[in-house]
């Protein structure tokens, strides 16, 4: 595994591990995230993201191995690294009790600011969350988006060095997803370093600058996406459904084609570096498939190859 | 001082001993939340107010027309009225104490996760005991006040030392809301405050509330004189009544000591329960 070092490392992790009585839910993981990038793990439910993500978040106490934020340990400075921290957990947690604008009030309060501080604070992040015209509304009625979109301005309070966001745009629909995108990519720029938890590949390719895919608590390839594409899967994808129950019938007849055949219950995926000679190949062969579609290959082809399954299921 | 300082001092040595979860000394933001949170939902100190005042209007002032007079634990004969509402304010500051500290921190607990947000910042399980107890003895208090004031107008106030039912109130809610957040912490669901209801119903009855201790068979004296809401009855009925003696000090030791344990025993749970 490629290993990242130097003087501008902010997190790393060697050995990670997380218990949960016998079970390990995080497996002796390694990982270093340096200044300024935005850093994922990408992985399907129950891989263990979120219990790294909140020993990362310096909330859950780590069972083996050494984990490090700016040079401190999580053990013994929990309170002065969570102070630099700013925290996007899976479920939105506001305050519902509270208007808009007092949830970032009171949560950079807890952060000890001085209530002038979070004033200006707060209307500048309402602006960012493009929430202004809400601010003295109840968090209640507010859509998925506009409660998300807050809950990141919420993590922002405190001007934080990383920010960590677990599953950011889970639950929501396309166009909120963009949105949200859109205030991530801004973050990044403006230098504030992301460390993301997803399981859609095209959040990890959108707004991942290097990766890592988990599994069963273990981290199973690292690098860009781009590298990870390359080095794991071929250039473009030929998929193949056929009028079938079982798709394993059909794999037989596509051997040869391509340099790989993945067998998926609802279609076969044909991995060649071109798609259409593929597809021509295919329909040369008087196999004749109910759709066949050519298509680049994305991070749930990385996934797929090294596990077996598919991300989303 | 050279040799003290080299040597742990005492706090530092009995902190050891009972590890008290971290803090960052920010309870009182929780406070400020809660009190934010609260002026909205101001009609909550419309209703905590009102339940003790009505009690003292039926019960003082209508049962007080039959009883006329009691004679107190210490011998002296007083008014019904007077006699039953250091005890109405005792009970109140408990039941505020106790659903500001189970319901409402239960909802905050298991539903709302307001503790899992706060504990993202450089606050601790600590900060969270200390800022929820002392918000709601800051809301006890408040109630208890005024109480008092409508007790001074009924006539229900002798004696001077009543400026320091207050204080007592205080104490009382202190005790109250620290073990009543405790429980909270092992609750599992809305039912299990049925168990709740089951340890303060026969306490505000039986606490020498409505009647005066000697009044009990001698086997249950001492039963009723181990329950914190007697101490609270007892301590404000000696102030309101002027009848002060050393007793009283004990009464302040039993609640500081049971409130300090249940704020202990809050924070562990808590770092148990959310930092896992
Ligand atoms: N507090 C806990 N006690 C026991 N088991 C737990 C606890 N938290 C997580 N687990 C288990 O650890 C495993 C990893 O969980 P985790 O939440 O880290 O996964 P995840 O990658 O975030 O999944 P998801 O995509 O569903 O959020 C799961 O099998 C989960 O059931
Ligand atoms: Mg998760």
């Amino acid at each position: 595994m490629a290993s990242v070092t130097g003087d501008d490392i902010l997190l790393s992790a060697t050995g990670l591990t997380k218990t949960f009585g016998d079970f390990r839910a995080v497996d002796g993981i390694d990982f270093a995230v340096r200044k300024g990038e935005a850093f994922g793990f990408l992985g399907p439910n129950g891989a263990g993201k979120s219990s790294t993500m909140r020993m990362v978040g310096c909330v859950s106490p780590v069972s083996g191995g050494e984990l490090r934020l700016f040079g401190l340990d999580p053990a013994t400075d929990g309170p002065a690294i969570r102070a630099r921290l700013g925290v996007v957990p899976q479920r939105d947690t506001l305050d519902e009790e509270l208007t808009v604008e007092e949830n970032l009030w009171i949560y950079g309060r807890y952060f000890g600011l001085s209530r002038r501080e979070v004033r200006s604070r707060a209307a500048e992040l309402l602006d960012f969350a493009q929430l202004t015209d809400r601010a003295g509304d109840r968090v209640e009625p507010l859509s998925g988006g506009m409660k998300r979109r807050l809950t990141i301005a919420r993590s922002l309070i405190n001007s934080p060095e990383i920010l960590l966001l677990d599953e950011p745009t889970t639950g929501l629909d396309p166009q909120a997803r963009h949105v949200l995108w859109d205030r991530l990519f801004r973050l990044k720029r403006s230098g504030v370093t992301l460390v993301l938890t997803t399981h859609y590949m095209d959040e990890a390719e959108q707004l991942c600058d290097r990766l890592v895919v988990m599994d069963h608590g273990k981290i199973v390839a690292e690098g860009s996406p781009r590298q990870l594409i390359e080095e794991y899967s071929t250039r473009e994808v030929l998929e193949l459904r056929f009028d079938a129950e079982d798709h394993k019938d059909f794999a037989e007849q596509v051997t040869g084609i391509g340099k790989r055949v993945e067998v998926l219950p609802d279609r076969l995926l044909v991995y060649t570096d071109d798609g259409d000679e593929a597809a021509a190949v295919v329909h040369s062969r008087g196999i004749a498939p109910l759709s066949s579609l050519v298509r680049r290959a994305t991070l749930e082809d990385v996934f797929l190859h090294l596990t077996g399954r598919t991300l989303v299921d | 001082m050279s040799a003290t300082a080299a040597t742990p001092s005492a706090a530092s040595r009995l902190a050891r001993l009972v590890p008290m979860p971290a803090g960052a000394g920010l309870a009182r933001m929780l406070v400020e939340r809660n009190v934010t949170s609260f002026r909205h939902g101001w009609i909550a100190l419309v209703t905590g107010f009102a339940e003790p005042v009505f009690y003292l209007f039926s019960i003082g002032v209508g049962i007080g027309a039959l009883v006329q007079t009691v004679r107190t634990d210490s011998g002296a004969e007083v008014g019904y009225l007077q006699f039953v509402a250091p005890a109405l304010l005792a009970a109140s500051a408990m039941n505020g104490a106790v659903m500001d500290s189970t319901f409402n921190v239960f909802f905050k607990l298991r539903y709302a996760k307001l503790y899992d947000s706060v504990l993202a910042t450089p606050m601790g399980p600590r900060d969270i005991a200390v800022g929820e107890i002392s918000w709601s003895l800051i809301r006890g208090g408040m109630y208890s006040a005024l109480f008092l004031l409508v007790a001074a107008f009924a006539g229900a106030v002798q004696s001077w030392w009543a400026l320091l039912a207050l204080p007592a109130a205080v104490f009382i809610g202190f005790a109250f809301a620290a073990v009543g957040m405790f429980a909270t912490t092992f609750m599992r669901s809305w039912v299990d405050f049925d168990y709740i209801t089951l340890a303060i119903q026969p306490m505000f009855l039986f606490s020498a509330t409505f009647f005066p201790l000697s009044t009990y068979p001698a086997a249950l004296q001492w039963v009723v004189q181990l329950t914190p809401l007697y101490h609270g009855v007892a301590l404000e009925r000696g102030l309101m009544l002027g009848e002060v003696d050393a007793g009283i000090f004990w009464h302040v030791l039993y609640l500081v000591v049971l409130g300090a344990l249940g704020v202990l025993g809050t924070a562990r749970r808590l770092e148990k329960l959310l930092l896992s």
